[in-house]
């Protein structure tokens, strides 16, 4: 055991990565001499060299693309993109080919690129920094869309995305990057298929993805000490989704809060209510219920961002609704 | 540039290839009338010299990437007429298992990365496949090809400039035929000497006579041999004229049937036969009878789309994702 941050973790992740295969190379906006953005590349450069530390114009739309066509060349590119809402302008990339080729080509073609970017709210960077949008890539079929919210996963889903033939979005909170905590010295590659439930409950699935875990961990303690016995699901992979173990908590517990960092209409949180409604209707005690940001883009003073996303006490109030409510 | 000696059996072939792209897409133009091609049908007809002269200084091992517009650069690339029938009529024996369709022509065998229907986004791929050489050491290059009305796209701007950076292998191969879609260069372009928009980029950048297969070609091995060496990308244009409609959907309301004329006096078909003929290269017989097996292989390969057969529906999902062996044993997850 280790005391490391998440972004301690990513770069580890990375290095081992770069070291096993040597088809792997970074390829992003300032990630070699600056050292990223969020500073995950830090000290790389020196390190791997600018062969495969490799700063790039400020050309989403081309590094992503590029990082296609390297992935049909035979490498195993890893794009940064520094945050989500840039991430807009690589979008054509993204959906038109990285998503296609497979299907378009009759499956002549793969596509192993792995695209790593930052997404949520709580640093005050305002509405074209902040926004959570991995519930739009979610919406994609073609690629898969993994969200780290723990060290393990932050140390471990990368090599498995890697080793994935198909594109591979990792979202990674911009408010996780300095969170500290013990990751074994064993930790490695982990797997990118199927939700965790972080804490076993009875009463109620609370279910959620990257940051937002914590603040529904947190919820769940608040809620415990109530005695509502929450169960706390983290997604971990956002596309495609792992119903059976969501739909499965919520067989059990009878009741169900998604909670959620996206705008609420069309979100992430609307698939998994439908999903939970079309599969385990029956088995519902209440209705579900959802914690989604408020629709607004997110604004900059510190009171009206945490006013705008999900937040502990919010999550608390509407478990404690749905258990009220006796079916 | 056609002055240059050409031998009798490279002439033919020449003439040969772009035959078989206009009776190929004749074929298309009627089976469209009929129904048996479907969706969008972008005809390369007039452009014939430009993909056949540019695949010629090609190598096997070279990587294509090409446009919407790409039957032209798939059947002189070596993709089997009968195959790219096939995807035309959207039949599982196609190059692409009929998923694709006119504007999306894929092969790995000769290396063919589409056939891609947004423009301008294959000139970012175009830069990562020769990142991907660079890095492994492999001495091939990437043709992208593209129109006129790609070089209005940001992503030319930076995939150029990203080319040139790295100095990465690619021939940025710009087919300007004057029109994107409707919109004639002059009304999209504030500069319209699109070399200089290359030139900028610190680039050797080109223009030749598209019409003029023999110039295509010379220009292009030109460009090769320098991306070859080792040098960085190139950028070559071919001045050519798309003498159909733009999609099977166009009244051609954006330029006069007169301009259309003056440029089918250039056809490059008939002007390289008769540069052939000059040179005592070809007989009229011997161009009739190339004409005759080109028509036989037309008919082939619609007799092979004709009989091919539809992707059972129970394969719809197939290939959205790749097979995994060990995603698949855990049968959980994916929907």
């Amino acid at each position: 055991m280790a005391t490391t941050t998440y972004r301690e973790a990513i770069r580890a992740a990375l290095r081992d990565a770069l070291a096993r295969d040597p088809r792997v190379f970074l390829m992003g906006e300032d990630v070699g001499k600056y050292g990223g953005a969020y500073a995950v590349s830090k000290g790389m450069l020196d390190e791997f060299g600018g062969e495969r530390i490799r700063d790039t114009p400020l050309s989403e739309s081309t590094f992503v693309g590029a990082g296609i066509g390297a992935a049909l060349g035979g490498m195993r590119p890893i794009v940064e993109v520094m945050t989500v809402n840039f991430s807009l302008l690589a979008l054509d990339q993204i959906v038109n080919n990285a998503a296609t080729i497979r299907h378009m080509s009759g499956g002549q073609f793969s596509i192993p690129l792995v695209i790593r970017m930052a997404t949520g709210a709580g640093r005050q960077l305002a509405a074209q920094h902040a926004h959570s949008l991995e519930g739009w890539y979610a919406h994609i079929p073609g690629i898969r869309i993994v969200a780290p919210a723990t060290l393990e996963d932050a140390r471990g889903m990368l090599w498995t995305a890697l080793e994935d033939p198909d594109p591979v979005l990792i979202f990674e909170h911009q408010t996780l990057y300095n969170m500290e905590g013990n990751l074994a010295d064993t930790a490695g590659p982990v797997d990118i298929d199927h939700a965790a439930i972080r804490r076993p409950g009875k009463d109620v699935s609370l279910i959620t993805y990257g940051a937002t875990l914590h603040k529904t961990l947190q919820a769940a303690a608040t809620l415990s000490a109530e005695g509502i016995d929450a169960e706390v699901i983290d997604l971990r992979t956002l596309r495609p989704l792992d119903s059976a173990t969501f739909v499965g908590s919520v067989r059990k517990t009878h009741r169900a809060v998604v909670i959620d960092e996206g705008w609420r209409s069309g979100s992430l949180a609307a698939e998994i209510v439908a999903r939970i409604v079309e599969q385990a209707f029956y088995d519902l005690d209440a209705p579900p219920a959802r914690v989604c940001t408020a629709e607004v883009p997110i604004p900059y003073p510190k009171h009206l961002e945490d006013a705008a996303v999900p937040q502990p006490p919010a999550i608390v109030d509407a478990a404690r609704e749905i258990v009220g409510h006796r079916g | 540039m056609s002055g240059d000696p050409v031998t009798r059996e490279h002439g033919l072939r020449l003439f040969h290839e772009m035959l078989r792209i206009r009776r190929f897409e004749e074929k298309c133009a009627e089976l469209y009338s009929g129904g048996k091609i479907r969706g969008f049908l972008h005809l390369y007809i007039g452009e014939e010299a430009v993909a056949v002269g540019a695949m010629q200084a090609l190598r096997p091992e070279d990587a294509v990437v090409a446009t919407y517009r790409e039957h032209g650069h798939a059947l002189a690339r070596g993709i089997p007429m009968d195959q790219l029938m096939a995807e035309m009529y959207g039949k599982q024996e196609g190059c692409s298992r009929g998923r694709g369709g006119s504007m999306h022509v894929f092969d790995a065998r000769t290396h063919f990365y589409g056939g891609n229907a947004i423009v301008g986004g294959g000139l970012p791929l175009a830069a990562g496949l020769a990142l991907a050489d660079v890095m492994q050491q492999r001495r091939r290059v990437t043709a992208c090809f593209f129109g006129d009305g790609a070089v209005a796209e940001g992503e030319f701007h930076e995939a150029m400039n990203l080319a040139a950076l790295w100095k990465l292998p690619v021939l940025f191969l710009c087919e300007n035929n004057l029109y994107a879609m409707g919109t004639r260069l002059e009304r999209a372009q504030a500069q319209t000497d699109l070399t200089a928009k290359a030139g900028s980029y610190r680039m050797p950048a080109d223009a030749v006579d598209g019409m003029d297969v023999a110039a295509v070609e010379a220009a292009t091995r030109q460009a090769v041999e320098r991306i070859r060496h080792g040098d960085g990308p190139a950028f070559l244009e071919c001045r050519t004229y798309r003498f159909r409609a733009h999609s099977m959907f166009d009244a051609e309301l954006y330029r006069d049937k007169s301009e259309v004329e003056r440029w089918r006096q250039r056809d490059p078909i008939a002007t390289w036969l008769a540069t052939l003929t000059e040179r005592g290269l070809v007989t009229d017989a011997l161009a009739g009878s190339i004409d005759v097996s080109v028509s036989d292989e037309v008919a082939q390969a619609v007799q092979f789309a004709e009989a091919g057969t539809w992707e059972p529906v129970d394969r719809l999902l197939t290939d959205v994702y790749t097979p995994v062996r060990a995603r698949l044993a855990a049968g959980r997850g994916a929907h």
